[in-house]
């Protein structure tokens, strides 16, 4: 047959591929002098542990997003990967561990992998709710297992270390908060092309297969339980690797780092971003952390709003804001976005409407049960007295107005997106 | 076209037996079909058919008896232990990878057949033969303009063709198509015939089909299964001829075609 | 014998209790297929809702408004929500169930704020109902088991005597067949949602001033009671009750023991030093290991058999 002759022209579009390197070029750009821009020490260290969640949360999308693997008990991994990293580091300050402080991450993901093979090859023999139900089970038997054994996790006080030892390396001795980052943005950088490149090879494709169709991927060859273990194994290593880095950048390490409410993170950051597309979890991690980190300590409800937007998005995204995104850029490729840019700005305006009155209801509902009773405070200069009806009418208004507009311009765009959607749908036949 | 005494048979079938619970489905069915054979079983609905490849193909075990690929015992093997041995299915309710690309639904298909396993240090790009034979294939079952379209959201047709491209990608000797023109039109089935002829070519092909066209266009042999048991197995003319099978099948469906 | 008796009462009472909050688990996840990772939520509800129906009101009506509104709360929730989720698949379905109680949680830290809240026994049954060996038996545990009893008895004529029940037992077994025979599939899996959250709201309304009301209690509660439904097998009742039962007990008796693999290698002349991981394997006593044990049961019963008890399909 005559296929393979102009193979060339059919497999590699672009044999350089100039766009991805491009791409991971500005990505490695933009970590590199986000510390400038952005260079409190609050900010620098949210953005170190945006970048150990990256790295959690594309892990953890390697098993939901490339095999089709639910987990509750991904924590596990990190966990341990971290607990492991924070006695390597104190091996180190001990002497009897002879290891530059910046492959501690290692550690942590040589344990991952080495968990992840053994926890793994049984938990991997099923798949579907009968694996996410063993994955909750090994979460809460390590997690329960963790207080018993102080001597290794170090009860409920954790264990700490200090990352300030060893010989520093060309002065870097990883004190400074900003050193730390960029060990974090370094291994974020490198964990993360070495799992995109895992999707193109043949175990990240077969995964795919063993995902859409685990019957069919074994009369092409495959032993799914084979392909899912050693999937569930290297998510275990980079895992672990953000377990290490983790370790590095808190000093401590708890047993709460192997618990659910860990592993249930890791999922909600994953589905926020998207599973669907390699970049989703990234979104999603940056969200996440910001929630955790700087919404927290804006207000007392920030996991209320964090749990309401993961409702949000599987409700009415449910490929996640990834494949928003992408829908987008196809409506706009393909020339329609100038029909949908009002629509929008009217259901955002709409939008920041509503949740305006919402967040007022919250943040007035938690000043009162708080100060028990009564109570005054200001927002932007507003005194808002709890005591007075008129300011919970006042903004429980705001919220009914909002939330009709939204519904208005919700109907609204939705027309327009449909339409456009069916246009580009008879296009592609 | 019988296999020559001494050959072994490329598939071979020694008293299977299938039961579910208590009902038994397959009765004691002994088959030979040999080397580059193109053989069709035919029967009426709930006769056993689907589930006499899916003991031959190791979806389900069987309960007694022996199963023989190219004289080897295969009997109790894993589908993909058995497919790596050089057998290949296709399924009659269209069993594809719905997410994956047409191009990247025949590369995993070719994948473990040269070799590469479960390797994951290895870039798909680079793997200049899998690439040129996943083409291969594309272009085979005429999917080519259809290369990048997400498997799930093919015409039915095109999943059908997909459906045999994926059987037959690995390369495997023995293929088995289980109803390979089911829901298709004239035109479709007529197409579909074509295909199979081009790619099983040189191939032992085993079939099971309703349409009796198809059949008598393609097979050089038919075994004909009625409550699981094969009552004849024969040239399509000595079938045709067969008062046996008439009564038992063909009588109902004559007039059909 | 006085350990014993003492711990089968309590074991037979907190398996009561597991398996009220499981038998709404068990039908939500057998007909439904929805893992429902909100069901402890809704056992914390009821119990914050007997919380401030008791305070304003009294116990008696809180019995009974509560387990009530936990179950209108259920059925909206179905409505609204899961049926609109279930087009995309189980996994988003779930996922919504673990969405729900992180806002459950929330809502309740919102309103009753993130420390326990004095829900406690009414004064007409604190006292205690007899002594055994020394040991006072307190009428409120009778009171528990009572409620159980019940429970369970109306439950199993609800699903042997009236015509939604049956529709409910076929569904259990083959979840398919129902919507065949004409049934309102959608209106059958609402009553359910919303009975299985009242059943649960019941079992917060008098286990949450037993134990304890706070914020944590769903989170405590819920990886218990996934553990009794795949003990006790999906599709079945009889085998979630069973495995409620065994739960209960063998989370009370473990508490008892002190053995541990020290003692038991202690002839051998076997030992670690303490302060060492080993060591610490070694003095492990069983009552300190106790939380990890239903476990590694749920984990055993997976991997050997998915079907659980009594179960009549895998998970």
């Amino acid at each position: 047959m005559s296929a393979g002759a102009n193979l060339g022209t059919t497999i590699r579009f672009r044999p350089l591929n100039v766009g991805r390197y491009f791409l991971w070029g500005s990505f490695a750009l933009v970590l590199a002098v986000l510390p400038l821009f952005f260079s409190a020490g609050f900010a620098i260290t949210m953005m170190s542990q945006m970048g150990i969640f990256i790295i959690a949360a594309l892990a953890y999308n390697m098993l939901l997003g490339e095999t089709g693997l639910l987990s509750f008990g991904h924590a596990v991994y990190t966990g341990l990967g971290s607990y492991f990293a924070i006695h390597a580091l104190n091996w180190i300050a001990a002497g009897t561990l002879p290891l530059p402080v910046a492959l501690v991450p290692l550690v942590g993901g040589l344990f991952g992998l080495l968990f992840g093979l053994l926890f793994g090859y049984i938990i991997t023999k099923k798949a579907g709710t009968t694996f996410a139900m063993i994955t909750l089970g090994i979460g809460e038997m390590v997690f329960a297992a963790s207080l018993m054994f102080p001597s290794f996790f170090g009860g409920e006080g954790g264990i700490s270390a200090n990352r300030v030892v060893g010989k520093p390396f060309l002065g870097i001795t990883y004190g400074p908060a900003i050193q730390v980052y960029y060990l974090i943005a370094l291994w974020t950088f490198v964990a993360m092309i070495a799992m995109f490149a895992l999707t193109r090879t043949p175990l990240g494709r077969v995964a795919n297969a063993v995902r859409d169709n685990p019957e069919r991927a074994e009369f092409i060859g495959y032993n799914t339980h084979i392909v899912r273990f050693l999937m569930f194994a290297l998510s275990g290593f980079f895992a672990g690797i953000a377990g290490g880095l983790s370790a590095i950048n808190f000093e401590i390490v708890s047993a709460e780092s192997v618990g659910a409410q860990r592993s249930g993170g890791m999922l909600l950051a994953a589905y926020i971003g998207g599973v669907g597309v390699f970049f989703g979890p990234v979104i999603g991690a940056i969200i996440f952390t910001f929630f955790l980190v700087a919404m927290s300590n804006m207000t007392k409800a920030w996991l209320l709003y964090l749990g309401l937007f993961f409702m949000a998005i599987v409700m009415f995204a449910p490929g996640g804001i990834a494949s928003v995104i992408l829908m987008n850029l196809r409506v706009w490729k393909a020339g329609f976005m100038n029909r949908l840019w009002k629509p929008y700005a009217a259901l955002a305006s709409a939008g920041v409407i509503a949740l305006g009155g919402f967040v007022a209801i919250v943040e007035m509902t938690y000043k009162l049960s708080d100060s028990g009773g009564g109570g005054a405070f200001s927002v932007f200069g507003i005194p808002i007295d709890l005591a007075k009806p008129l300011s919970w009418i006042v903004a429980g208004l705001v919220l009914a107005v909002g939330g009709f507009l939204y519904r208005r311009a919700w109907v609204a765009m939705k027309r327009e997106w449909d339409d456009i959607q069916s246009i580009l749908a008879e296009r592609a036949t | 076209m019988t296999a020559a005494p001494g050959a072994a048979a490329s598939i071979e079938l020694r008293g299977v037996y299938k039961s579910f619970g208590k009902t038994q489905i397959i009765r004691g069915v002994n088959l030979a079909i040999a080397k580059g054979e193109r053989h069709a079983i035919i029967g009426p609905n709930g006769a056993g058919k689907s589930t006499l490849f899916n003991l031959i193909s190791g979806r389900f075990p069987v309960s007694s008896g022996n199963v023989l690929l190219n004289g080897a015992d295969i009997t109790g093997l894993k589908p993909y232990q058995i497919n790596r041995r050089g057998l290949s299915r296709s399924f009659q309710i269209t069993n594809i990878f719905h997410r994956l690309s047409v191009f990247e639904n025949l590369r995993c298909s070719v994948l473990w057949s040269l070799g590469y396993k479960y390797s994951f240090w290895k870039a798909l790009n680079g793997l200049a033969d899998a690439n040129e034979r996943a083409a291969e294939v594309m272009e085979g079952i005429g999917l080519s303009r259809r290369r990048d379209t997400l498997a799930g959201l093919l015409s039915y047709a095109e999943q059908r063709a997909l459906e045999i491209g994926i059987t037959i990608a690995g390369g495997a000797e023995v293929i088995l198509l289980d109803e390979p023109t089911a829901g298709m039109n004239r035109s479709e089935t007529a197409h579909a015939v074509e295909l199979i002829k081009k790619v099983t070519a040189g191939k032992t092909l085993v079939m099971v089909e309703h349409d009796m066209g198809v059949v008598f266009g393609l097979a050089d042999r038919i075994s004909v299964l009625v409550y699981g048991e094969v009552i004849a197995t024969d040239a399509p003319a000595a079938i045709r001829s067969n008062a046996a099978v008439q009564e038992a099948y063909l009588g109902t469906t004559a007039n059909n075609h | 014998m006085e350990f014993f008796l003492i711990s089968m009462l309590n074991g037979v009472t907190y398996g009561l209790l597991l398996f009220m909050l499981s038998s709404g688990l068990t039908l939500i996840f057998s007909m439904m297929g929805v893992l429902n990772f909100a069901h402890a939520s809704f056992y914390m509800l009821g119990a914050y809702f007997a919380y401030q129906i008791s305070v304003k009101i009294g116990f008696w009506p809180a019995l009974v408004i509560a387990p009530l509104a936990v179950g209108a709360i259920g059925m909206l929730v179905e409505r609204y929500g899961l049926r609109k989720v279930h087009k995309y698949g189980h996994v988003p379905e779930l996922l919504f169930t673990f969405g729900l109680a992180y806002l459950i949680e929330e809502a309740v830290h919102l309103i009753w704020g993130r420390s326990a809240v004095d829900y406690r026994v009414p004064a007409e049954l604190s006292g205690s109902l007899f002594k055994i060996y020394g040991t006072a038996f307190p009428e409120y545990r009778g009171f528990m088991m009572l409620v159980s009893v019940l429970m369970l008895v109306s439950l199993y004529l609800v699903l042997t005597r009236t015509r939604i029940g049956l529709v409910i037992q076929a569904a259990l077994t083959h979840p398919d067949t129902v919507e065949a025979l004409g049934h309102n599939v959608p209106r059958v899996f609402m009553l359910v949602f919303g009975g299985g959250c009242a059943l649960a709201g019941l079992a917060g309304v008098i286990g949450g001033n037993a134990l304890v009301t706070e914020p944590g209690m769903a989170l405590s509660l819920g990886a218990i009671m996934f553990v009794v439904v795949v003990l006790g097998g999906l599709g079945s009742l009889a085998g979630a009750f069973i495995a409620s039962l065994l739960i209960g007990l063998l989370q009370t008796f473990a508490v008892g023991f002190d053995g541990s693999l020290g003692r038991l290698f202690a002839p051998l002349g076997i030992s670690f030093p303490s302060g060492t991981f080993l060591g610490e394997l070694w003095g492990l006593t069983i009552s300190s290991a106790a939380p990890v044990l239903p476990y590694v049961l749920m984990v055993l019963m997976l991997i050997f058999r998915p079907r659980g008890l009594l179960g009549t399909r895998d998970v």
